[in-house]
């Protein structure tokens, strides 16, 4: 059961980042970065470091993700390249 | 074309590189030596229940100052990189042209802020108990700070104040460092406080005091990072 969701939550992590990589909107190329940042996350707690996962959480899916938003809107690249 | 098969040979590789890493992979039956180690001796001689949190504050410790030390050089550089472009834009009245955030924001901001503090204290000051630490507590709360800017885009941040209060942070836990080194066995010693009953709040010699300090550094820092990206 828990290999299952550890699968599960994996493939959301490429998933999401493929994504990212691919998606030609940046705004939802960022959304979907930090998406897989918490998608890491919950893999974290679920192989039991859940210290890791707070710090991932925190930085990776909220920190990062909101100084790229600021930077794109700065730069004036919100929209399709 | 050329290119291409670059990507392709380079993904090829790296599968290679990775198979060989899992190929083989046995789940462990038991803990290795170097981690028995440490879940025997982390309660047996600091006194913490959480071994993760006893090992970054006390035996990593100088490690984990160099981390916070390098976060206090990135706040330091973006505010060095940032600190013309942010007076440029209050000069055209940047600060006052920002649209207000939405009704959902405001209201969501308002329902989760205190609980997205009163977590990130939470966690601060149970590191020696439970999972987190000084660290990801501070994360937590600049997250906080974080929701509270989006929230309300014309509010300023005092960043002299939390420049001063980080300072402040990152001198007593210098001081306490050295207290270590005079007073128990090297630096960053937590030990040369009392360790307590095993589990209670106050234990663990002087790693929650650490970590508080830790978490109001991490804070300060990341909030300043924040609103330097903002302006």
């Amino acid at each position: 059961m828990l290999e299952l969701l550890i699968l599960v939550v994996c493939a959301g992590i490429l998933l999401s980042g493929v994504l990212a990589v691919c998606l030609n909107n940046l705004m939802a190329a960022m959304v979907s970065s930090s998406l897989a940042s918490l998608f890491a996350a919950v893999s974290f707690l679920l192989l039991a470091a859940p210290d890791v996962a707070m710090a991932e959480a925190a930085i990776g899916c909220g920190l990062s993700t909101f100084v790229f938003i600021y930077a794109i809107r700065k730069t004036g690249a919100g929209g399709v390249e | 074309m050329m290119k291409r098969a670059f990507a392709v040979l380079a993904v090829a590789l790296m599968a290679l590189v990775f198979m060989g890493v899992i190929g083989d992979y046995v789940e462990l039956q038991a803990l290795r030596p170097l981690a028995r180690h440490y879940v025997t001796e982390v309660p047996a001689q600091l006194g913490a229940p959480n071994v993760v949190t006893g090992i970054l504050i006390s035996w990593r410790g100088f490690d984990t100052l160099g981390e916070v030390a390098v976060l206090f050089m990135v706040a330091a550089s973006i505010g060095l990189l940032l600190k013309k472009d942010s007076a440029g834009g209050a000069a055209a009245g940047g600060r006052d042209a920002r649209p207000p955030a939405g009704e959902i924001v405001t209201t969501g901001a308002m329902v989760l802020l205190p609980l997205i503090f009163t977590f990130g204290a939470y966690v601060i000051v149970n590191g020696h108990l439970s999972a987190g630490g000084g660290f990801q507590g501070g994360a937590i709360v600049a997250s906080g700070v974080m929701l509270m800017l989006v929230a309300s885009p014309s509010a300023t941040l005092n960043t002299a104040l939390l420049g001063v209060i980080e300072s402040a942070a990152g001198v007593l836990y210098v001081c306490l460092g050295v207290l270590g080194l005079v007073l128990a066995g090297g630096f960053l010693d937590p030990r040369f406080l009392p360790k307590g009953q095993f589990g209670a709040f106050i234990s663990a010699g002087a790693i929650p005091l650490i970590s508080a300090l830790l978490g109001v550094k991490v804070g300060a820092e990341l909030s300043v990072i924040i609103d330097r990206f903002r302006s």
